[in-house]
């Protein structure tokens, strides 16, 4: 087990820059989730801590040592891929056996830790088949196992979920995270599900277009998002987000359609009349009958306990609502709860604190 | 999915079998029936008389010392055109396969030797090889090698491989690049994560991924070599110096067509029908055995 330093990663593939300096921290036993839309960097970041592309520039480092020259194979780590690239001609046994015969361990220490790994994956009947003769759960299971045997300093999986059907999904996402935990391996995990990494990381990584937009607990990406890309990237349905100027001397904001929503937690810089995007999450939207915003509905998915709403202000914004209870009738208004209402520079997307 | 069509009666269907058929009793049972037959029967010098001698010829060929060189030749050349033609291709192939630049004008150099004719192949060789005016066996005269294949049996057997192989060549890289494309990457890479080193990596996941391959490929190049290397061995050799590379195919053209025993000619052609049999049967048997995936 050891910790990981990723330190100003960059990455060009001819004149396409993918990686802008990367800057990552990942402790001890820690699980780091790496997510973003496909094209952001994400795997190509994972590949370079693996050791399957050079970096630009920077350096990576793992427990210290800098292994940024040095092979996949000198790394002492395990990966997880997205279509388990397994051996195809090599028994489950073999395929988890692989490395450790490549390192010269002893017959008798090679068969106790494919056991032992089997067993943690209850898939020690399988041990004699080929890859071809297993479920896609199965193949899973022994690209995990294959990493495991190897007890390596660092775990990488990139999108290793993305291949399943949803149910095995969610059942896979519980299982590594469990024994991530009880193997405490410090962990990176590459995908672009956002439900998948907030419910796996104990921290996030948000790529936007090669660049780190937001590294935070998952509670923090999703209650202080660091731009208008995070705030939408996470959380489903997607925040709203509704242009809207400063007044008041930064203390609320006017939307366009002339609503005056008040910040609850302090004034923002600038002054009056700045452009900013206010961000309110579905769910965060209340059925008010009073002093609501009339909301013309246009699309309602009954969910049981709740509906999402799907319509338009007055002004022709789009918005979308998670309201309790079944589909509304006609006449729908809807207010924010003020306290959860996050502001942005209407410029480049920045969050805007109270100053 | 093929339709199923049943058919009213059992005249048509034959009807439409039989021009098929005719082509295979015409241009294949008929000849090796005939072979068969002819491989028993002795004529005298003249070609007057014909009398029926049962295995007699075959009797004779597996005691001819001459017949044995000749066997003996074959599998010394056969096996050294396929392992030198398979060796090749696959150092070529991985090459090929590798990120290079240029790498589709490198693609198609290589594939070129396999429409040069067998005869045209030969005489480029000639030209090389030739000790007074080809640039290699000059070459090796100023080294002090003491070249002449015209005189020496074992240089002009090693001329006749290269010859060959590199026929060859062409045909096994195509296959076995197309083999190692059809390997996924992730699976070298996770190999390398694994631990292992390109060399190992290469003869504990890549080369049995290839095996398939490798083994369709040596089934036929060991028939290529059997049989299509007439034209090679007849331009540049004809068999000799004396006898050294005279092959089983090339004995068979010596004494039906030159020397005119028939009888002789045609038994061992009933031998050289019985290899193909069994390396086809080799082939249809054990090739879907040995597929791993």
């Amino acid at each position: 087990m050891a910790s990981l330093d990723i330190q100003g990663v960059t990455k060009s593939f001819g004149a396409t820059k993918v990686l802008h300096g990367i800057d990552l921290a990942v402790a001890d036993g820690e699980m780091v989730v790496i997510v973003g839309a496909s094209g952001c960097g994400k795997s190509t970041l994972l590949r370079i801590v693996a050791g399957l592309e050079t970096p630009t520039g920077g350096k990576v480092l793992i427990e210290g040592r800098d292994v940024t020259p040095l092979e996949p194979a000198d790394r002492d780590i395990a990966m997880v891929f997205q279509t388990y690239a397994l051996y195809p001609h090599m028994s489950v046994f073999d395929n988890m056996a692989y490395g450790l015969k490549i390192r010269g361990l002893p017959k008798a220490e090679i068969r106790a830790r494919v056991q032992e790994a089997a067993d943690l994956l209850s898939i020690g009947q399988l041990l004699e088949r080929k890859p071809r003769q297993l479920s896609g759960g199965q193949r899973q299971r022994v690209a995990m196992g294959r990493a495991i045997v190897r007890h390596p300093k660092l775990f990488l999986f990139d999108e290793p979920l993305s291949n399943l059907d949803a149910k095995l999904r969610v059942q896979m996402r519980a299982e590594i995270r469990r024994l991530q935990k009880r193997l405490s391996v410090t962990s990176l995990f590459v995908t672009h599900d956002q439900v998948e990494a907030m419910t796996l990381g104990d921290r996030l990584v948000v790529m936007h277009e090669g660049r780190a937009a937001q590294i935070g607990t998952p509670m923090e990406v999703w209650s202080r998002p660091a731009d208008t890309y995070v705030a939408s990237f996470i959380g489903s349905p997607a925040m709203n987000f509704l242009p809207a100027t400063l007044t008041e001397g930064g203390a609320a904001a006017r939307l366009a359609g002339g609503a005056v929503w008040r910040f609850t937690d302090g004034a923002r810089p600038g002054g009056d009349g700045r452009a900013v995007t206010l961000g309110i999450r579905p769910e965060h939207l209340l059925a008010d009958g009073a002093d609501g915003l009339p909301l013309a509905i246009e699309l309602a998915e009954p969910m049981g306990s709740e509906t999402v709403v799907h319509g338009r202000l007055p002004d022709g914004t789009a918005l979308t609502a998670r309201l309790p209870g079944g589909v509304p009738g006609e006449g729908l208004r809807v207010a924010p709860e003020l306290p959860a209402l996050h502001v942005f520079d209407a410029e480049g997307g920045r969050r805007l604190d109270p100053a | 999915m093929r339709k199923k069509v049943i058919f009213r009666g059992a005249v048509l269907p034959y009807l439409l079998l039989l021009p098929q058929m005719a082509v295979t009793l015409v241009f294949f049972f008929w000849p090796a029936g005939m072979t068969v037959w002819q491989s028993m029967q002795r004529e005298d010098a003249f070609g007057l008389r014909t009398e029926f001698v049962a295995f007699e010829n075959f009797l004779d060929l597996f005691t001819d010392a001459i017949y044995l060189n000749a066997a003996w030749n074959t599998v010394v050349f056969s096996t050294s055109v396929a392992a030198l033609a398979l060796g090749s291709a696959l150092f070529l192939a991985v090459q090929a396969d590798k990120q290079i630049r240029g790498s589709g004008l490198y693609k198609t150099l290589l594939v070129w030797p396999y429409a040069v004719a067998p005869a045209l192949a030969a005489v480029l060789w000639l030209f090389i090889f030739h000790p007074s005016i080809g640039l290699v066996g000059r070459g090796f005269s100023a080294i002090g090698i003491d070249w002449d294949y015209r005189v020496n049996g074992g240089q002009a057997m090693a001329m006749v491989i290269v010859a060959a192989a590199w026929k060859q060549v062409s045909y096994n890289f195509i296959f076995f690049l197309a083999g190692l494309q059809s390997i996924p990457t992730s699976v070298l890479e996770a190999a390398a994560i694994d631990g292992a080193r390109p060399m190992r990596r290469f003869w504990t996941v890549v080369f049995p991924l290839l095996s398939p391959t490798a083994f369709f490929l040596l089934v036929v190049n060991l028939v290529y070599a059997f049989f299509d290397t007439f034209g090679v061995i007849h331009a540049l050799t004809r068999g000799g110096p004396g006898n050294a590379t005279e092959t089983l195919i090339y004995k068979v053209y010596v004494d039906g067509v030159q020397n005119l025993n028939f009888g002789s000619s045609a038994a061992q052609s009933a031998v050289l029908m019985a290899i193909v049999i069994a390396l086809t049967a080799i082939q249809f048997r054990f090739i879907e055995r040995r597929v791993h995936y």
